[in-house]
């Protein structure tokens, strides 16, 4: 019988970025005793290294800006398969949620007229990215925390305690959301400096954990990024929503490569940079899609006259959404039109002074100097595809952030589902952290009252902590011949990089799956050297679990979805199909977990998305959603 | 692209103890200092204790001293070294060891708790915040800061004198006070508080004789003591007398 400290709280927040200090903040604010826990020091979450900035439609530089118009873009970029309710709480709470920041410390970049400034950025109609230089997630991240300490130091004057009723557990991991039925009970923990368990106890749990990236090969992700959050709520019985869907930033860092898949921010092309193949063309022109024609410039000196007048220009089509510019860019590369390294060029030298470029982009500026040898004021970069962002998730209900079918479990952020579609917009992130953030803090608070009655509280049983325990320490009992973690995770981005990547076939994706079974057979003996303190082959093998349960979800909703939508793109089945637009795919954990490793652990099942509501429909010409939607949806 | 064998010296160890452990290393074009670490994790050492999160200089969490300078080990590019050269990592010696090259960070946890948050304006509405872009770039200068400790390791206050931790904030959090002092609203002295002088009585400004060691170690490039920290002595003295400003003037421009 394993023997753990148990912590009683109202709320545990699992994750300190942007949605999980945001969720952690309003619960507090509500009344409710909260824990937060996360794998890193306070303060070094993911959200961190976000550059570009916050999408709200504050209209501070273009007036014409209003929450519609970023309902809109935000269902274009997606391609209309965003849980649309989502979406419109997003777009009119975002400002609201950025004003607040400024009220709790925030310097932004501030307009002539002393306002937030903001910027272009790909798939936006107006400028309307608040930023701070291109450290936009620093900021964020700092506001947030300090916002936290701001609280601490209130309960510190009233109770002497500055953890009294909200304290951060840093360095600690939870594997597993802790149940009493169907019901949350807590979550079971350990901490990573000294291997210890502990057990916090609360009806009411949100997973703000973040994404996937580091299943991927080639990745602008962290090590935290392994799909915890998303495994943890399989694992409770909660599902996930079309988890196909991971986005490929356009550009990543190509070389050297110790730094390939770094982030080359957006803002770059925001601000004025340009794509170019090895002929020198800017080849973006030749892949502007259907949908997006009248939208985008069709010569470069119109592009080039829409960063001074706007209203009467259309945009360069290096801004055009993510998922096109990424396509754009690996169609290039294979026609032998790319740069050195294998990637295109990226071109801010040519087009703006040096001293605004280093004004404008420092860290940017900063990253490639220091990394690779290049001074972006003289010369061009070079760019590739890399895996940013998951827009799949656990699927929540849109105004609370609840899950389904788990009570108690709430889930915001990166690693929630549903708002973006199948495509996320830059900027679109950071608010989204803000929105479901606070609303999944609100609604966790609100439900850990209702059934807050000591007696009415679920319990936590000995026989869970034991079994989560066994889990946890397997890795040091591992027999002869264990594997060892690292060549495992190896071997798993190197299978979801080449087979579930950018582009997708029918046959990789089958052989992923294959792969991925034999991959959970070997991971059942990964062990591990050494002890509990602070052991980072320990951690990954436990790691290993969640990597291999998402990565199975996102191949086999890949291969089911027989369209390209977004961040799924078939080689085999090339067009967008509208019959699939109403269709989401849930993955389900199989019940019971199989014996045999190499069974399937994840089965799928199709739903219909909810009909979106006329007046949001309403926005958008009739030609436009000719477009998108199935031929039932059009007289719905 | 070329590949070389390089050696390494790695502190590894705990609390109770340690030493300093030979490895020799691929080395590969364009790599980092923690690009090598990872490969010893990978290869010989799956146990090795050591920070990262980003991999970019964003988030400073991989600070660490690299023959013996205070350094992030994903912006310490190999191609600084000479191939030949053994290179020791040690964990940053002004706090205590967790396990190989992690330290127990938490002084400056306890540090930011004792910094008085931000006091937003009466009667200012949010959405009605109005600063000008020049007034915001004093406080956004410091509030570049990714809180990777290595001015605080560097500072000479606590270096090496454990003693002077309980009253001395350093340089990171001195910048705090300061950063919050240029807030163009921050609204702290109508609450009463006077940001000035509690940098001297409360968190330990006296104790700084403006060296700029933390400055040349600060990977943001910002500007602690000659922006921050003089300013506010230089406030801090129309309350209480500070020889050292007026020293610190002399020895900024004999500088340079
Ligand atoms: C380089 C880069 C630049 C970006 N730029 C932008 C941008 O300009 N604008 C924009 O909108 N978006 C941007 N994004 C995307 C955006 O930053 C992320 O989607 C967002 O920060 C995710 O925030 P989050 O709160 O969901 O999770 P995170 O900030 O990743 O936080 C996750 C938290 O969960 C914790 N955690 C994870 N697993 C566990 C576990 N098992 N136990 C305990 N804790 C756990 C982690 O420790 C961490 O604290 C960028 C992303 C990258 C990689
Ligand atoms: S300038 Fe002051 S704070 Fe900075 S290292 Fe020197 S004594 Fe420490
Ligand atoms: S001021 Fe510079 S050196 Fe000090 S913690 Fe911040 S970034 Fe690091
Ligand atoms: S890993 Fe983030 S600063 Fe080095």
């Amino acid at each position: 019988m394993a023997q753990v400290e148990r912590q009683q709280w109202d709320v545990v927040v699992v994750g300190a970025g942007g949605a999980g200090l945001r969720a952690a903040i309003e619960a507090r604010e509500r009344g409710a005793r909260t824990a937060v826990i996360c794998k890193s020091l306070f303060g070094k979450a993911h959200t961190v290294m976000a550059e570009g900035g916050i999408a709200a439609s504050m209209g501070n530089v273009n007036d014409g800006d209003n929450w519609q118009v970023h309902f809109r873009d935000t269902m274009r970029g997606g391609k209309f398969l965003n849980q649309w309710r989502m979406a419109e709480l997003h777009a009119k709470e975002a400002p609201d949620r950025v004003w607040e920041l400024e009220t709790w410390g925030a310097l932004f970049d501030r307009t002539p007229d002393g306002r937030i400034s903001q910027r272009n950025f790909g798939g936006h109609e107006y400028p309307r990215l608040a930023h701070v230089g291109d450290r936009t997630g620093l900021e964020l991240i700092r506001t947030l925390q300090q916002k936290i300490v701001a609280l601490q130091q209130e309960d510190f004057k009233e109770h002497g305690d500055y953890e009294a009723r909200l304290k951060v557990f840093q360095e600690c991991t939870v594997t597993r959301v802790l149940k009493e039925g169907q019901r949350v009970s807590g979550t079971f923990c350990y901490e990573r400096e000294s291997g210890r368990f502990f057990v916090l106890e609360a009806p009411a749990v949100v997973l703000a954990t973040g994404g996937i990236g580091k299943s991927f090969k080639t990745t602008s992700n962290s090590w935290e990024y392994t799909g915890d959050g998303h495994a943890l709520a399989l694992l409770a019985g909660a599902p996930l929503l079309n988890m196909e869907f991971v986005q490929f930033h356009p550009t990543g860092m190509v070389w050297p490569p110790s730094v390939k898949g770094i982030l080359v921010t957006e803002s770059v092309r925001g601000d004025g940079g340009v794509l170019r193949n090895s002929e020198g063309k800017r080849f973006m022109f030749d892949y502007v899609p259907d949908v997006f024609k009248e939208k985008y410039a069709e010569s470069e000196e119109e592009g080039d006259r829409w960063y001074e007048d706007p209203d009467h220009n259309r945009r360069p089509p290096e801004l055009l959404p993510r998922d096109e510019v990424a396509r754009a860019i690996n169609s290039e590369v294979k026609a032998g039109r790319g740069s050195p390294h294998g990637g295109v060029f990226l071109d801010v030298s040519t087009r703006m002074p040096a001293e605004k470029i280093k004004r404008r982009l420092p860290s940017m500026y900063h990253q490639f100097k220091e990394l690779a040898d290049v001074d972006i004021t003289a010369e061009p970069m070079e760019v590739g595809p890399t895996c940013h962002y998951v827009m799949g998730g656990i699927a929540v209900d849109s105004e609370t952030a609840a899950t389904v079918g788990v009570p108690g479990l709430f889930a915001a952020g990166e690693v929630a589902g549903g708002m973006h579609g199948s495509n996320r917009l830059g900027g679109n992130s950071l608010s989204d952290l803000l929105v479901f953030g606070r609303r999944a803090g609100l609604h966790a608070a609100e439900y850990a009252a209702r059934g807050a009655s000591p007696t009415g509280r679920p319990a936590v049983s000995q026989a869970e902590i034991d079994a989560a325990a066994a889990e946890a320490l397997a890795p040091f009992h591992a027999a002869e011949g264990a594997e060892n973690p690292y060549t495992l995770h190896q071997e798993l981005q190197t299978t979801m990089n080449d087979l579930v990547g950018i582009i997708r076939r029918e046959g990789e994706m089958a052989e992923a799956l294959e792969r991925l079974a034999a991959l959970r057979v070997r991971a059942a003996r990964a062990g591990v050297e050494g002890h509990r303190q602070f052991n980072p082959g320990w951690h990954l093998a436990l790691d290993l679990r969640n990597m291999l349960l998402v990565s199975e979800c996102v191949a086999r909703a890949a291969l089911e979805r027989t369209e390209s939508r977004g961040g799924h793109t078939r080689e085999d089945c090339p067009a967008m199909e509208r019959t699939w637009r109403p269709v989401n795919l849930l993955c389900r954990p199989v019940d019971p977990v199989p014996a045999d490793p190499a069974a399937d652990r994840i089965e799928l099942v199709r739903t219909r998305t909810e009909p979106i509501r006329p007046d949001l429909l309403a926005l958008f010409e009739k030609e436009e959603l000719v477009k998108y939607l199935a031929e039932e949806e059009l007289y719905e | 692209m070329s590949t070389y064998d390089a050696s390494f010296r790695v502190w590894r160890g705990d609390a109770e103890g340690g030493e300093l452990r030979d490895f020799t290393v691929e080395v590969h074009d364009g790599e980092v200092v923690l690009d090598i670490v990872h490969r010893l994790q990978a290869t010989q050492a799956s146990d090795l204790a050591v920070r990262w999160n980003c991999k970019a200089g964003k988030c400073g969490s991989c600070s660490a001293e690299v023959n013996g300078r205070p350094r992030l080990m994903c912006m310490t590019r190999m191609s600084t070294f000479e191939r030949t050269e053994t290179i020791t990592i040690t964990p940053l010696r002004a706090f205590p060891v967790v396990r190989d090259l992690v330290t127990d960070v938490s002084f400056n946890y306890q540090k930011a708790r004792e910094v008085p948050a931000f006091v937003p304006p009466e009667g200012v509405a949010p959405g009605a915040y109005r600063m000008q872009q020049i007034d915001v770039e004093r406080s956004q200068e410091f509030r570049k800061c990714i809180e990777c400790f290595l001015c605080q390791d560097t500072c000479h206050v606590v270096r090496d004198h454990e003693e002077n931790k309980g009253a001395f904030a350093g340089p990171r959090f001195l910048m705090r006070v300061a950063e919050l002092d240029m807030h163009p609203l921050d609204a702290a002295s109508d609450a009463g508080l006077d940001r000035k002088r509690t940098a001297q009585e409360e968190h330990g400004l006296g104790y700084c004789n403006i060296t700029k060691c933390c400055t040349e170690v600060c990977p943001e490039g910002i500007k602690i003591t000659d922006n921050a920290l003089i300013p506010l002595k230089e406030r801090a003295v129309d309350r209480k007398y500070d020889p050292l400003v007026w020293l610190g003037s002399k020895i900024g421009r004999r500088k340079g």
